[in-house]
Order: C-alpha cells, then structure tokens, then sequence
C-alpha cells in the first residue's frame, strides 16, 4: 500500500466515524435536542466528508455534499430552523452521503434518481434564503471576486484565486428565458468549459437586481470565462452547439499584450501570480498531483502519522493469534493440572500451590485479551436507523426507533454475526407487527409505531431485544397457516407460547403475500438456526395488540465456554452451563412412563420428558435406566424443558471452543467440540437442538395422524 | 535546519496528508487536533510557520489565530488558513483575526509548498 492509498483508507475511515456521527447529530435535532454544538458537530462533519472528496476528486461526492452543507450551514446561521421535517430530509441526505462514500469506496452506486431528489429538496429548503439562481451554481467553479477585496497584511497574498493567464479566450455566456425554458442548465456549460483547460469563471454581478427585486422566472446572469490560448475555437463552440441562440456568447481571443503589460499591482502579489499560473500550468489536477507526490513520497512518512489518543490500532489477526495461543494455554495448563493430580502430589504442596496460581493467572489473561476483542455493539446499531427510515418509507409506516444499550460490549466474532439476525427481526417487526398509520389511529394508538432495540449483558450472555408496538402474533391465523402447511396437526393442542414459536418452523411464513421487505428468501427459520450456530438462543413473546418482543441470547465470545463435563457410553460430553437447572438423581417413583417407550420426570409438581443423552445422539442402542446415572434438567432459551440422562458428571471446567464445522461437519445435535485438559477430545452438546429433535419425534406422528 | 510547520486541522486525513506532503519536502511538522490544541502545542512546536483550518470543533480557527496573535513570540508567524470555503465574509474575518494567507482545499503540493517557502523568506 503506498503512501495515497493509506491516507485514501484513513480518509474513507474518517468519514465512516463522520457519518455516523453526522445520523447521531441529526437525530438528536429530531429528538428535539437541538443546542449549537449540535448544528456545529453535523455542519463539521459534512464540511469534512466534502473536504477530503475534493482532495481526491470525488466529484459527484462534492456536489452533493456542498448542497448538503449549503442546507446545513442555512441551519447554522438560524435561518433554517431544525424541524422535524427537515430533519427528515436531511436524515436522507446523510444516507445519499453515506452512498457516495461507498460509491467512492468502490463498493456501491449512488442511485442518482433518489440523490436528485433530496438534492431538490434541499435546494429548495434553502432557496428561500439566496437569490433563486444561486443554488445552481456549481460548487467546484471557483467564482472569481474582483481581486480588490483581498489585502492580506503583511504580505499581500491571495492564493486561490486563478490567476488570468496571460492570453487566451475570454467568453462572455449569457443566460435567457428560454434557455431555462428549454431545460438547459447554464451549470452543465461551465462544467463543459472547465473540462476544456484551466478555465476562470467569473459571475458579473452589476446586473444582480437587488433580491427583494428578483423575479424568479427572469434570467440574470452573466458569466465572463477565461481559457488557456491552446483550446481550439471549435472546442468551445461545440459546447454551445446544442443550445443555439438560447444561450448568446462572445468569444473573443485576448491578445499577447495583455502579458506583457502587468497589472499595476505591489511587486510581491505579481510574483505569487506567476508562480501560481506557472505552478498551475504543470499541475491539472489537485489528485493527480497528489498522486504524483505519492510516488516519491517515503512510505514511512506516512505511516509515522501518529495516532492521537490514548488507543493503539491492532491487526486483528494479532489478537485473534493472541486468543488462539491463549486458548492452547488453558488447555495446556489444564493437562498439567491434570498430570499433577494424577501423580499423587498433595494439594497443599508447593507445586499444586503454584499451579493454582498459574491457573488463576491464565484465567485473567483469557479474560483480558478477549477484552481487547470486545467491542459495544454500536457498530452494528448504528447501521439500523437508515434500515428502518427505509422500511418504513417502503411500506408507508411511521415508525420510531428507540435503541438502549448501544454501549454493551460483545466479542468482535459474535457483533460480525448479529447484524442479519437484528436487521431481519427489524425488518419483521415493521413489515409484519406495525400496523399502518390508519389502522393504528382506528385502534387508539398513535399513528407511529415504536420498535425498541436493546442490547444488555444477562448471565454471561448478551440479550438483544426487538419489540414492537404493533398488533402482536395473529395465534389463530399461525395456526391455521401451520396446519395448512402440514406442519401440525389439526386437532393438536398447543400453547400460545408454543404457537408463537411455530413461526420459527421451516417453510412458514405468515405474509400471504412475499412482500419485498420481509420476504427475502429467508425465514425467521433460518435466523434461528443462524443464531443457534452461534450458541445462541430466540424466543418471541407476544400480546394480541399490544406487540412482540423477540429476545435473542448469544454467548459474549465464540472462544470460550463454561460448561459440564459428562460422560455418556463411552463418549466424554460438554454440556454448556448456562442450559442447565440443575442436575439431580432421580429415584424410582419420580421417573414415570408415558406410551410405550417414552418417561418423563418428576420434577417439583411438573413433568418434563427424559432423553437419554447417549440414545439421543447415537452412542448406544437402549437407554440406561434413569436411577442409575445422573440427570441434568436443562431449560431451553424458549421455556422448554427437559432431562437428559447421563451415565456421570465428571467435572465443570471452561472449555476453548473449536469449530466442529470447520475442521470436520455440522453434527447434528453437537454444537461444537473442545480439547479436554487430558488431550481428550469432546463434544460440545446442542441443547436446544436435542430438545427440539425430541419435540419433532413427539409431534410427526400426531401429524400423520391426521 | 529544517523549518517547522504547526498543522491544525481536525481531519485526521487532511493531517496526514500534509504530513507527507510537509515531510517529504524536508520540514519539521507539528500537528494539532483543532484550535485548543494549536495553542497548547505552540510551545511545543515553537513554528515558523502555521497552517490551520477554520471548521473545528472546541475552537475554531478564527480563535485560534487571534490566540496566536496574542502571543507576542507569534506576533508576525505567518498563519496560513487551508479550507475548503472561499467566501469573502469568511476570508475578512480570517484577515481581521491575523491570518496571512488562505489557500483552498484541496490544495495543490507544488501551490503549498510555493507559498510556504514565500512566507518563510
């Protein structure tokens, strides 16, 4: 990477961190949370996307960005106050200027027909406040102001203005009514001119009438432009070629003796203009020069920008090597601890002393370098205000979202993996549990809808949280629709609870319709099982009218997982804690049959079914009898219960989480695997997945039964 | 030796990208974050030159010039305002605050450069 595209990647990263901050401004001015510093932050962070686009040449970006900010400064100043609906508007903006990014980025188009829209919008919004020809002004045309307003003391010096070559074409362009009539944008002319060569625009502005006197419909101005000598005539007659008489110029060509005769202006102002008309007449382009520079520009220079602030940035493939070495170190010590157990030292001698310390020591050191891999969950938050600001311009809901807990920390692998699952739980709460602003009103609620979402840390595990306002789950038409589909039976008696969860079986879906919103071709099914691949948890919760909360669980990291080592046939099992009651041994008259192969359990007053843990996942033929073992009463994330029957618990230990799938394939029933401390490898049980596989078991005969 | 230039501007682009212009052509650079930052690192930096920004957040460049001009070491320390805006209000004030000269952003390195080694002579 050489030293531009560096300072191009801190450019697109900056701006990343501008945009968010520039939605976060703007929905605090929605919130009514309007003060100066606020205006200022999101006037700043526009004006700084605009600068850095300019320095690369992201002309399309500037444009847009300039109108943006044009608006935005209108705000500043207190002509613009910042209602709701402009803030609408420029809520939108920001969007269309999040998608210049991308485009700039090369990851994505600009839809042109939307930026032109909110372009106008925001033209007109600030219309009002300059003269109506102003706006159509291109930002990148320097206007030129006469060069005697300028008297920078002590040295007289004004730099950004071109100065006037020497000799070349002057064109005077005027516009008229029918110019505009015809649909030509004087704009496009002087964009066309200033392709050709270094061209100097210059607005005449005797004839500007003063505003009060302006008639909107009658053309005014009158630009005076002045080209290098090199552009061909014929060139700059081409682009007036489809206009005609609509738009009358004057070329005149300025002859040599303007040069040679100087302005009578101070000696040092002189030099400065030449040095500047030489400098610019070697250099085309702010980028291109840039580019130049960057060709013989030691690389170390700019990487030795020094990173402001207490924070280091980190490849993460060198926390990620830290993580996996630390995960070898437990395992490690764990073997050791093992070993020495295993010899007979006594626990109070100084080696198994040591030992537990070294064990205590390895435990912070996990736990701090996952720290550096947390991160709050905000990145991911972020990005959902547009989503719903989408949605609901789609399906014509007004839609608030509140989100909470935007600051809670979760390992970088799980935040990469939680944007589809919030973002299809969003888009399902707006399409399918919002009702339209009609309907909401004629049910006594307030035409915007609210959907909540909320990240919170519970039990060592992170809870997201996506309720809505909305109608709730129609039970009776789940119902239905799962019966038609075969996924019941008819005549099956079910729960509410366990109705609402129906929307999770594969092939269900509720809209009879696949609305474009929702209907992506993926299900609630598959960001359960998206989810469940994480070691995560969903449920849904619902109340006819009053709304549905999905709550989804994940563990903090994928590294790590505290868990129950088992043993079941001749297999050593994980059972991950945080699935589990409570383990107890049953005796003889709690274990109770139900139909001929079935038993279930009784626990405190209720029943929950028995699963023989070893029967379940194929390591023997016939279940050992309850009594005998042990059972772990397990509870999944939506309520279920059951007791899995096990031959013994050996121990509880954390245990470092590897990837079945990747190093072999997806078990069903087994979510992952992990090195014992004795280099044993075990499985890491899928509660859930067991529990339903048995549920399933349970219910197709019922099915065929019908 | 090597001049040293006070960069102030809150973009951390625009810094870097002065930095290596900067560098490359043999000067000493400072940098700051935006106005408040300038003045504390004046000091530090102890500059024969400074570029600053107007648009910053804690204090603007206006206030930072005039902070500068305060300081009867930078009394007559040429301040150069690098920014994307033009407009004559603007430039008055720049003036009015002390400034020395405004280029626009973006700007070109051969222009910067030009234009720095003329107020350093």
């Amino acid at each position: 990477m050489d030293a531009m595209d560096a300072i191009r990647a801190t450019y697109f990263q900056e701006c990343d961190e501008l945009l968010s901050s520039l939605e976060e401004g703007l929905l605090a001015l929605e919130a009514g949370e309007a003060d100066g510093d606020t205006i200022n932050a999101v006037f700043r962070a526009v004006h700084s996307v605009k600068g850095g686009a300019g320095a690369f040449g992201f002309e399309p970006m500037v444009e847009f960005a300039h109108v943006f900010e044009t608006a935005l400064d209108a705000m500043r100043s207190g002509k613009l106050e910042p209602e709701p609906d402009l803030i609408k508007v420029m809520l939108r903006a920001s969007d269309v200027l999040a998608d210049h990014v991308q485009a700039a980025k090369g990851e994505g188009v600009v839809d042109t027909a939307r930026a032109d829209a909110i372009t106008a919008e925001l033209v007109a919004m600030t219309a009002e406040e300059a003269a109506p020809a102003a706006p159509s002004v291109a930002p990148d045309l320097p206007v030129a102001p006469a060069a005697d307003e300028w008297g920078f003391a002590p040295l007289k010096f004004e730099f950004d203005e071109p100065a006037a070559p020497p000799s070349g074409w002057r064109l005077v362009m005027r516009t008229t009514a029918a110019m505009y009539a015809n649909g030509h944008d004087a704009v496009l002319f002087l964009r066309e001119l200033s392709r050709l060569g270094e061209a100097s625009i210059t607005l005449v502005k005797d004839e500007l009438p003063p505003l009060a006197e302006i008639q909107p419909e009658t053309p005014y101005l009158t630009w005076t432009i002045e080209l290098p000598a090199d552009v061909a005539e014929a060139s700059i007659l081409d682009v007036f070629s489809f206009v005609g008489d609509d738009c009358p110029i004057e070329l005149t060509r300025r002859g040599e003796a303007n040069a040679t005769a100087p302005a009578p202006a101070p000696a040092p102002v002189a030099d400065v203009a030449a040095i500047i008309a030489s400098v610019r007449h070697t250099d085309e382009a702010a980028p291109a020069s840039a580019e130049k520079a960057a060709g013989g520009a030691d690389k170390a220079n700019a990487k030795a920008a020094p990173a402001n602030g207490p924070t280091i940035r980190v490849d993460l493939e060198r926390v990620d090597r830290m993580i996996d070495l630390v995960g070898e170190l437990v395992i490690n010590q764990a073997m050791l601890t093992q070993r020495v157990a295993e010899s007979g030292l006594a626990r109070s001698s100084t080696v198994a002393i040591g030992l537990d310390e070294l064990e205590q020591l390895t435990r912070e050191i996990q736990d701090s370098v996952m720290a550096i891999r947390a991160q709050p969950v905000k990145s991911v938050f972020q990005r959902m205000p547009r989503l719903v600001r989408e949605i609901a311009a789609s399906t014509g809901k007004q839609v608030r979202l509140v989100m909470e807990g935007e600051g809670t920390e979760v390992d970088k692998t799980v935040i990469e993996r939680l944007s589809d699952p919030i973002t299809h739980m969003l888009r399902n709460a707006i399409d399918h549990g919002l009702e339209s602003p009609e309907e909401r009103l004629a049910a006594g609620k307030p035409a915007e809808g609210t959907v909540r979402l909320a990240a919170l840390h519970r039990s060592g595990r992170i809870v997201i949280e996506v309720s809505d306002d909305g109608k709730g789950i129609n039970r009776p038409k789940v119902r239905e629709i799962a019966v038609g589909k075969g996924l019941i039976a008819a005549d099956a008696s079910l729960s509410d609870e366990e109705i609402d969860n129906l929307i999770f079986l594969p092939g269900f879906s509720t809209a009879t319709t696949v609305s474009n919103i929702s209907g992506r071709g993926v299900g609630m099914d598959v960001v359960r099982r998206s989810i469940q691949a994480l070691g995560g948890r969903i449920v849904i919760s619902s109340r006819p009218g009053k709304g549905s909360m999905f709550t989804l669980s994940l563990p903090l990291t994928l590294a790590v997982l505290d868990g129950m080592v088992i043993s079941a046939g001749d297999q050593t099992l994980v059972a991950p804690l945080t699935a589990i009651v409570e383990t107890l041994r049953p005796t003889r008259q709690d274990v109770r049959a139900l139909g001929p192969a079935g038993h279930v359990l009784a626990v405190r007053g209720g029943h929950v079914p028995l699963i023989d843990i070893g029967v379940a996942l194929g390591l023997r033929a016939a279940p050992i009898d309850p009594t005998e073992g042990v059972v772990l009463l397990v509870e999944s994330e939506g309520g279920g219960r059951a007791a899995f029957v096990a031959d013994e618990i050996q121990g509880q230990r954390q245990v470092v989480i590897k990837s079945l799938e990747a190093n072999y394939q997806r078990v069903d029933g087994i979510a992952a695997a992990t090195i014992l401390g004795d280099g044993r490898v075990a499985l890491i049980l899928d509660v859930e997945a067991v529990i339903e596989r048995r549920l399933s078991e349970r219910s197709a005969p019922l099915a065929k039964a019908s | 030796m090597s001049k040293t230039i006070l960069t102030v501007d809150d973009s951390r682009m625009m810094r870097e990208m002065l930095l290596m212009v900067l560098k490359e052509a043999g000067f000493n650079v400072v940098q700051a974050e935006d106005g408040m930052d300038g003045l504390d690192a004046l000091e530090r930096a102890s500059p024969d030159v400074i570029i600053t920004d107007i648009n910053m957040p804690k204090m603007d460049g206006y206030g930072f010039i005039e902070g500068v001009r305060r300081n009867d070491v930078y009394r007559a320390t040429p301040i150069l305002v690098l920014s994307t805006e033009s407009s004559a209000e603007k430039k008055t004030r720049a003036r009015q605050a002390g400034a020395t000269g405004w280029i626009v952003k973006p700007f070109q390195k051969e222009t910067l450069l030009e234009v720095i080694r003329r107020v350093c002579a």
